[in-house]
């Protein structure tokens, strides 16, 4: 995003002195986050006394964790000021290929199939974003459209043979354990490798490195088209788990599953922090802010507003929470 | 050689130039038009009977999204992106409908024009929010696409109203001629009464100027923050008019918006214009979406799967960018 550079050239400028908040957004930018979740739960626990116990939590998990793995591959292409609109379009044909083709070959080589699949297109996808320099936003968009024409062929093909949702996925994607969702055991660790990989691997650097200043990146011998193709392949991938946790949350898979959520996966990277223009972010404000926008949402349908005002707060509330921290973390 | 000498010989030299001159600068627009009149003589080829109808039917299901794309290709050119335009078409539909449903057919002019500023008001807010919450336009607009598809549900919460028979008639059949179809004096019509005056206007040069670089813009002394407002006005505008067809073509305002996002991005980015803003212009993009409607129509005559040509619309938009990517770095190079 080359041309926008300029709009946000003045919040890196700054090692003028930051006000006590300021510091605290910059720095700590999960608390204000976590504050903005607390204030929600009040606001819900007021509203419908009660209504936060176990299962109300388990729910919520349970539709934060996929949410949040969507979210993720957002956060990693943005650290690199890139964006991937292609993962509803992974995810589906993930979930769809794996449930389609378990009839057929059996859970395991299904699930393979579909992860296969999913490399294929994240392959292409960074080839076309890192050696061929098509802008990420066009890439993954045409890719999108690409891989959901063919799942609508596809579909008709395998339209005889039905589909299942192995046991194993609607174990992890809906089951409880305790009551906890059974997602957890595999956000919690995705979630340890995302966030410790970006601080710590040198990967991870390279990712922030690439999205703060490429040419830079590049003089200093960094393969950028080498980062950018894998990068898009683990976008891919995690966009098929994503998938598969949504086949198995919901149980069946059809073309337009995933595809509702393909716009709050944007929203929750960037109310977490991550900057749409690279090299700022992180994957444990994403995380919080899947969970802020699936507490938002249940809190709408809880307040009992029509779908119309639900859509306008929703928005206005993304809104308000990307300004802030533009506002709160620029040094003018 | 004397100053006489030249001076005779370079009246056809300078027309000659200045053709080449243009075609250079419009290469890519050019190559559209050869590309769309070849889809064309193709239509032809494989549907003998091809014709007047053929061209109209076509001309009325490209409308709505010319129109959409003329909008994103203003939003573009400044450099940034409106992913709320479905939804402002959304919300003029709706407000069509309802009001002339219950004012009547003699206040339709009036309902037009209360839609058209309702889509100028919209995409004004858009820009005054960019502007004001220094939010990456994405961002901004993509919290607006909730914003506005909430208000249009607000307005009508579901498919209803009705468009007077005279405004639907607006678009429908032919001119004159039965090879001029209405829809496509339409678009021209509102091109050229909103965008032929505005691109040469200081606000034109202004929106090429905080696209191409928005810091010498404002070092030129560019009011940035009233052109962005102005931009995605128009933006809003042209999105209204898209909205308002497509109330005029159903004969009623749907609340839901349509898949209309994805298609003018790909139709702006195929028509020429830059992601990065300052470059391109209105025409390619819609010639871009007739193109892209062309193809589809095609592979329907063919007899092939109908998502097919959603396969090949993704693929012709990923292949394009990248020709156009390549063939940019070589006259870089040389």
């Amino acid at each position: 995003m080359t041309s926008a550079q300029g709009t946000v050239g003045n919040e890196r400028a700054g090692w003028t002195t930051l006000s006590f908040w300021q510091r605290i957004m910059r720095d700590y930018p999960l608390i204000p986050l976590l504050i903005l979740l607390g204030v929600l739960l009040l606001i819900l626990q007021t509203q419908r006394p009660g209504i936060i116990n176990q299962i109300w939590l388990a729910n919520t998990l349970k539709a934060a964790i996929p949410l949040a793995i969507l979210a993720a591959c957002q956060t990693l292409t943005m650290l690199t000021g890139g964006i991937d609109l292609s993962v509803a379009a992974v995810a589906t044909m993930a979930g769809f290929v794996m449930t389609t083709q378990t009839p057929l070959v059996g859970p395991v080589t299904a699930t393979v199939y579909a992860l296969l699949a999913a490399m294929l297109v994240g392959t292409v996808t960074g080839v076309g974003v890192g050696v061929l320099r098509v802008h990420p936003l066009i890439m993954t968009l045409g890719m999108g459209l690409v891989v959901l024409g063919f799942m609508t062929v596809y579909q008709r093909e395998v339209l005889a043979s039905g589909s299942a949702v192995p046991d194993e996925f609607a174990w992890l994607g809906s089951g409880l354990t305790e009551g906890l969702p059974n997602s957890l055991l595999l956000i919690i660790p995705l979630a340890a490798l995302v966030i410790y990989g970006l601080r710590r691997f040198g990967y991870g650097r390279l990712l922030y490195a690439v999205g703060d200043n490429e040419t830079a990146a590049r003089l200093s011998g960094v393969r950028v088209w080498q980062v950018l193709i894998v990068l898009y392949v683990i976008s891919a991938l995690l966009a098929a788990v994503a998938g598969f946790m949504y086949a198995g949350l919901i149980r069946t898979v059809s073309l337009d599953t995933v595809n509702p959520f393909l716009l709050p996966s944007v929203a929750a990277a960037v109310i977490g922090g991550t900057s749409i223009f690279g090299g700022r972010g992180g994957y444990a404000g994403t995380l919080v802010g899947a969970l802020i926008l699936t507490v938002l949402t249940t809190l709408l349908i809880v307040l009992n507003l029509p779908e119309a005002s639900r859509q306008i707060l929703f928005g206005a509330i993304v809104l308000g929470v990307a300004a802030a921290y533009s506002r709160i973390t620029s040094t003018e | 050689m004397t100053a006489p000498a030249m001076a005779a010989p370079s009246g056809g030299n300078d027309l000659a130039r200045t053709v080449i001159r243009l075609a250079r600068r419009n290469s890519w627009v050019i190559g559209l038009w050869i590309l769309l009149g070849l889809l064309l003589i193709f239509t032809k080829s494989i549907l003998p009977n091809f014709g007047a109808t053929g061209i109209n039917n076509l001309t009325l299901a490209a409308l709505p999204f010319a129109l959409a794309t003329a909008g994103q290709a203003i939003a573009v050119l400044t450099g940034g992106i409106d992913l709320s335009i479905g939804s402002i078409m959304a919300v003029t539909g709706v407000i069509a409908a309802k009001l002339m449903d219950s004012a009547g057919d003699e206040f339709a002019v009036l309902v037009i024009a209360v839609a058209l500023g309702a889509g100028l008001l919209m995409g004004a807010i858009n820009g005054a929010l960019i502007w004001f919450t220094r939010v990456p336009d994405i961002i901004v607009t993509l919290a607006m696409l909730f914003v506005w598809a909430g208000t249009a549900l607000l307005i009508l919460d579901r498919p209803g109203g009705e468009i007077a028979d005279w405004v639907r008639s607006l678009i429908r059949g032919t001119v004159a001629i039965e090879w001029v179809p209405r829809a496509l004096l339409f678009l021209i019509v509102a091109i050229a009464i909103i965008w032929i005056p505005l691109k040469r206007s200081q606000l034109g040069l202004s929106i090429y100027a905080v696209g191409s670089d928005r810091r010498a813009a404002i070092r030129s002394g560019v009011n940035v923050r009233r052109t962005k407002i102005l931009a995605y006005a128009l933006t809003g505008l042209f999105a209204a008019l898209a909205g308002l067809v497509v109330a005029m073509n159903t004969g009623q305002g749907d609340p839901v918006p349509g898949q209309y996002l994805l298609a003018t991005v790909a139709a702006v980015v195929l028509g020429g214009v830059s992601l990065a803003g300052g470059t391109g212009g209105l025409i390619g993009p819609i010639v871009a979406v007739f193109i892209l409607r062309l193809v589809r129509a095609d592979l329907t005559f063919l007899g092939i799967d109908n998502s097919f040509a959603t396969v090949i619309e993704g693929a012709m938009l990923v292949g394009v960018v990248m020709l156009g990517a390549v063939v940019a770095r070589r006259q870089g190079q040389s």
